[in-house]
């Protein structure tokens, strides 16, 4: 890569790491560790970006979201790639980013991200009270990433980030 | 898009690559049928996210298929084109969600099957399909989770949910034979390594089954007469009934987008 396109490369960065996540608008997509690379071949940028779940809706905006950024950053016909590989895991969301989504009212992803047993306990801290003293409602939540909990100390719902 | 149905060459790998995509958008499309029916929000939420897990992987499957099969054909062209005797999804998922329990024992007897599979696939030396499957066994292990506690639920519950989970359990019983069926082109498939050999699952099937069924106080059916033919495009009626739900816009006004 030649000094100006590394500058580039840079600039693009910064500017893709900005865009939000359209159903998570407190986290950017670096937070969520969705973007993966910024690359330039030639002058022309490239973004790889990766989805949570395969079937992410979000996927799309993201993308567009991604080239207005860079747009408006005066870097226009940039590329947008999906990548599946390596696959996401609740590990590549940063510290920030959890702690983000904590101060945002959802509980951020616990553990590390390994194959659970299969019938395993969670524990899942209230990101409102910060008790232990809760109970999953359901598997499922508002999003593919995200499972409905509540707090039996402080009696308030909330989602939590699911750990894969 | 041309109205016309697709004729394209299938090569052993397209056919292996369409068979996991049939599979997986055709339940896709069952498990939404719930959307708005569910017995509770809750479950109404968790079978349109599932739902929504399979038409994402069945997307990563069509638009491989497209790159494979070439010829500026695209993930539509096959989810949208192709005819009842084109699709090679198994005869499992294109069952009736029936009432609750054998929307939930089918779910438990296809993610017991799909879900080590994609995890077998992640070793495939086809770095595509390797990398679908990596993505898609984080979500099959989940919905193995939930349908399996609910199966334990049902079984374990009441007489009602019981006797009807059992009698699910009886029906759709004799569609899991095929899973495991292997012909020769997907032989060979398996053989360089593409795809992983089904038969090598079977005993983490079957100990994933009775580890549910024992806590759900059900057992494996006793019958080992089992009804193949999806993968060679042998369906039974409902698939029919399926595409024309699912294919009707774009065969009305080929080529629409919005
Ligand atoms: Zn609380």
């Amino acid at each position: 890569m030649t000094p100006a396109d590394a500058d580039l490369a840079r600039r693009a960065h910064t500017a893709a790491a900005t865009v939000c996540d359209p159903e998570i608008p407190v986290l950017t997509i670096a937070d969520l560790g969705v973007l993966r690379d910024v690359t330039v071949e030639d002058g022309r940028v490239e973004v790889a970006i990766t989805p949570t779940y395969s079937g992410c809706p979000a996927m799309d905006v993201i993308g567009i979201e991604v080239q207005t950024a860079l747009a408006e950053a005066g870097i226009p016909d940039a590329r947008v790639r999906l990548v599946l590989s390596p696959a996401w895991t609740t590990d590549w969301m940063t510290e920030a980013g959890k702690r983000k989504l904590a101060a945002y009212g959802i509980a951020p992803p616990a553990r590390k991200a390994s194959r659970r047993a299969l019938f395993g306990e969670e524990q899942v801290t209230c990101p409102h009270c910060g008790s232990a003293a809760t109970e999953k409602v359901s598997e499922f939540g508002s999003t593919a990433c995200k499972a409905l909990w509540r707090c039996t100390a402080c009696r308030e719902p909330f989602d939590s980030f699911k750990c894969i | 898009m041309p109205t016309t149905s697709l004729s394209h060459t299938e090569t052993p790998l397209l056919a292996g690559i369409l068979a996991l995509a049939d599979d997986a958008l055709i339940l896709g499309h069952r498990l939404s049928e719930w959307c708005g029916h569910a017995p509770m929000l809750e479950e109404d939420i968790a079978l349109a996210n599932i739902a929504l897990d399979c038409v994402g992987q069945a997307r990563s499957f069509y638009a491989y298929a497209a790159e494979v099969a070439g010829g500026g054909l695209t993930e539509d062209d096959f989810a949208y084109r192709r005819e009842v005797g084109q699709y090679r999804n198994c005869l499992l998922v294109e069952q009736p969600n029936g009432d609750f329990a054998g929307t939930i024992v089918r779910q438990v007897l296809i993610s017991a099957f799909v879900d080590p599979y994609y995890r077998a696939l992640t070793a495939s030396r086809d770095a595509t399909l390797a990398a679908i499957a990596a993505k898609a066994e984080k979500e099959t292990a989940y919905h193995l989770r939930h349908s399996g506690e609910w199966l334990i639920r049902l079984g374990d519950g009441t007489d009602e949910s019981h006797a009807r989970a059992r009698a699910a359990l009886d029906e759709l019983w004799p569609y899991t034979g095929e899973l495991f069926e292997v012909d020769p082109a997907e032989g060979a498939l398996i053989e360089a390594g593409t795809l992983p050999d089904p038969r090598a699952l079977r005993a983490e099937f079957d100990a994933t089954l009775d580890h549910i069924l024992g806590e759900a106080t059900l057992t494996r059916p006793a019958g080992t007469w089992m009804q193949g033919g999806g993968r060679a495009g042998r369906h039974s009626e409902h698939l029919g009934f399926i595409l024309a739900d699912l294919q009707y816009l774009q065969r009305a006004h080929p080529g629409a987008t919005w």
